[in-house]
């Protein structure tokens, strides 16, 4: 069954590169950080004009730039880098071939000419419909069918994903079971595969409308089966990320998960929960009972809250267990304050876990509460959160991982470490900030998606506070700064690649080494139930808690002085 | 060994949970189940609640029926004419059109008083934000949803379009009055 290909034992990492796989890893990610480069370009357009004194683009050039600027973030740059990251966790992390190398070449180009496509069209104009293309707003046929393209594209490469897995085990590359962060990995396919079915579903029928073959898509269906596609993808983002985490837990730090059971355990609750949230988007909606409401918007009961609980205990907990092994063992925190802060690769990851949970992760409850919800409703507190989620949780991971593959992957010295060390600071800090004013204006009650909060031209305008106008203006100085980090990360990165020392690539070999395997239970017994390895992390935990507890109850309170409504 | 490794032990569902683990666990799902609750406590014991009553529409059913309100209750106009200003009978049902590019008309209610407010869009999806209360709630063509308001407060409310629906979308704001 062994095709004519090579393994490449890294030097500095002891990773295992198949060829093909690396050439595609490489690929999918160069082509993530072109749509990053294009989106964090189209950022600028949207934070000048909606910094109100600058107030920037014309109201036609700032809805296409917000349209392409939300598509090309939350989709391409993120999905590309995914695809990356899943062939990565198998092909390299179980140290196989990758299944099937010349359809993932064909999953490859179909993204790229889907994403190019669908940019395209948002360019020409005519396509200002934003990333949610509600009908009856139409845009033209072809961004809808680059979309369509691109989506066929990321299932193909999920089942090259997949199947590779079914190497892996075939051809014993590795006993027992996948590794964890395999494992998520696994946890966001199947997300993954689910979520583009309900793209596939809406959008085929919205591209048929926009060429004229049928003659109506429901606009409450639209929304309802978008959001499954809209939502849920940004759920394989939260599996995919997590797993970094643990990842790079187990690179900085050699931690291995606390417990097995308990992480993987969470990844369970994901696949079985996560993906009704796509009701969040819906809480505002006519003809959704409260039941559906409160059922789907719960993830039943909270059973995805609580496992993305579980990961933000034991992701720093495990860097805790191990940090402490190495001696760090004095007080609460010495673990912490010896970590490695100096590293992109672990201060990306971990201003990522306190963004994402406390910014992120308290914010998303709060809004994804059936009643709740109304006061937050496509204001602007709704990119307040996401940004904390996918920017700050995701695109930051993204961003710390990179800086561990650019000597690995990319065999070349990193340029510029100095600036690398403060990108996590700057892009992550100023992003924390960005977020935060922009919750803090949504709670005042500016709209998302809009493009003058002074009204001009209309005849009934409403004056927000002047509060709203300084915080609008926050947005406009912490998306400039958050734009600088970004434009730091691409010039390392790129700038690497392209001008970085070649590196050693290490041992070739024409068949692969297999994953040792590991002494069973001594090592796994050091720890473990006796109690408390990890008092630091639970400390962290508490603070959490407290905050989240707060912050809900604060929202209740502010609801409860609304008009009656029933 | 790590994270990026098999497991030691092959049967991971019987690794063991260490404390800090199994306590946090416990608080969480404590934590998740009075957030669930919180829900339907609200449901039963809270006074804002967004209504469910829909029925599907369509721009002509619905015009005509906000127009014989417009008709019969219209106390004065604004803007030159182009707002109605309507006061209808408290307890009524009251009609707010959304269209490219304003809600129409203006509505006049009474504090403390409950109205059956009918809305709907004759186009494109659009947002009723009702500021500075900041009431936030979807407009989707096609559907007429029934929301029962009780103003607490007396003022001049503005309703903002926070649904993206075009090149005019930022002029779109109207008003109730609230007495």
């Amino acid at each position: 069954m062994s095709t004519a290909t090579t393994y490449r034992t890294c030097p500095r990492s002891g990773l295992q590169f198949e060829s093909q796989a690396e050439k595609l890893m490489l690929a999918n990610a160069v082509a993530a950080v072109v749509f990053l480069l294009i989106g964090g370009l189209l950022a600028i357009g949207v934070v000048l004009t909606r910094w109100p004194s600058i107030h920037w683009l014309e109201a036609d050039t700032f809805y296409k730039v917000l349209t392409a600027h939300g598509i090309d973030m939350l989709i391409f740059w993120i999905i590309f880098f995914e695809i990356a990251v899943l062939y990565f966790c198998s092909s390299t992390l179980l140290r196989c071939r990758l299944a099937t190398p010349k359809i993932a070449w064909t999953a490859f180009a179909l993204m790229v000419i889907g994403a190019v496509m669908n940019n395209v069209a948002v360019y020409q104009g005519g396509s200002s419909v934003m990333m949610t293309s509600y009908v009856p707003m139409m845009a033209a046929p072809h961004f809808y069918l680059g979309l369509i393209l691109f989506a066929v594209g990321a299932l193909i490469a999920c089942f090259v994903f997949l199947g590779t897995l079914v190497v892996a085990k075939a051809e014993k590359t590795y006993q027992g079971s996948v590794p964890l962060v395999t494992f998520g990995a696994i946890t966001a396919t199947i997300i993954a595969v689910f979520t583009i079915v309900s793209g596939a579903i809406i959008l085929v029928p919205t591209f048929l409308l926009s060429i004229g073959v049928i003659d109506k898509v429901d606009p409450l269906v639209y929304r309802t089966i978008w959001w499954a596609f809209g939502h849920s993808s940004q759920q394989i983002n939260v599996s995919a990320h997590i797993s970094i985490w643990y990842a790079v837990a187990a690179i900085a730090f050699g931690a291995r998960p606390m417990s097995e059971r308990v992480s993987r355990g969470a990844f369970l609750l994901y696949i079985l929960f996560l993906q009704l949230a796509s009701a969040h988007h819906l809480l505002a909606d006519p003809g959704l009972s409260t039941e559906w409401k409160v059922v789907n918007t719960s993830y039943f009961m909270y059973f995805a809250v609580l496992a993305s609980m579980i990961h933000g205990l034991t992701v720093p907990g495990a860097m805790e267990v191990a940090q402490r092994q190495k001696g760090y063992n004095k007080g609460l925190f010495e673990w912490l304050r010896k970590a490695p802060w100096g590293t992109p690769t672990f201060s990306g990851v971990f201003i990522s876990i306190i963004g994402f949970g406390f910014l992120g992760g308290i914010s998303g409850v709060m809004m994804g509460t059936e009643q709740l919800n109304m006061i937050i409703h496509n204001t602007i507190y709704v990119p307040g959160h996401f940004h904390a989620t996918v920017v700050i949780g995701t695109t930051l991971s993204f961003m710390a991982l990179t800086y561990f593959l650019i000597p690995v992957l990319f065999k070349r010295e990193m340029i510029a470490p100095t600036l690398a060390k403060w990108q996590p600071y700057l892009f992550g800090l100023s992003m924390y900030g960005f977020c935060l004013v922009m919750m803090g204006a949504g709670t005042l009650g500016v709209s998302r998606r809009h493009w003058d909060m002074a009204f001009q031209g209309s005849a009934l305008a409403y004056e927000w506070p002047g509060a709203a106008y300084m915080m609008m203006g926050l947005v406009g100085v912490m998306g400039i700064a958050a734009i600088a980090g970004g434009a730091i990360y691409i010039y390392v990165t790129v700038g690497s690649l392209l001008w970085g020392k070649k590196l050693d690539q290490g041992q070739v070999s024409s068949t692969p080494t297999p994953v040792p395997a590991t002494a069973p239970a001594a090592a796994v017994q050091t720890y473990g139930s006796s109690g408390m390895v990890a008092p630091g992390s639970f400390v962290l935990a508490i603070i959490f808690l407290v905050a989240f507890v707060l912050y809900y109850f604060i929202n209740w309170k502010y609801l409860s002085q609304l008009w009656g409504l029933s | 060994m790590s994270a990026i490794s098999p497991p030691a032990e092959r049967l991971w569902w019987k690794h063991p949970i260490d404390r800090v683990e199994g306590m946090w666990i416990g608080i969480a799902f404590v934590w998740s189940m009075v957030m669930f609750f919180m829900m339907v406590y609200w449901h039963m014991y809270g006074g804002q609640n967004l209504s469910t009553e829909t029925y599907k529409t369509t721009p002509e059913q619905f015009t005509v029926k906000a127009q014989a309100m417009v008709d019969q209750y219209t106390v004065r106009t604004e803007v030159d004419g182009q707002y109605p200003v309507v006061a209808p009978p408290v307890g009524s049902d009251v009609y707010m059109i959304a269209r490219l590019w304003n809600f129409w008309p203006i509505l006049q209610l009474e504090k403390g008083q409950t109205y059956r407010l009918h809305l709907t869009s004759l186009d494109y999806n659009h947002g009723f934000s009702l500021q500075p209360a900041n009431i936030n709630i979807q407009i989707v063509p096609g559907y007429e949803h029934v929301v029962t308001v009780t103003p607490n407060q007396s003022g001049t409310y503005s309703v903002v379009c926070n649904e993206y629906c075009g090149i005019g979308h930022h002029t779109m704001v109207g008003r109730i009055y609230v007495k």
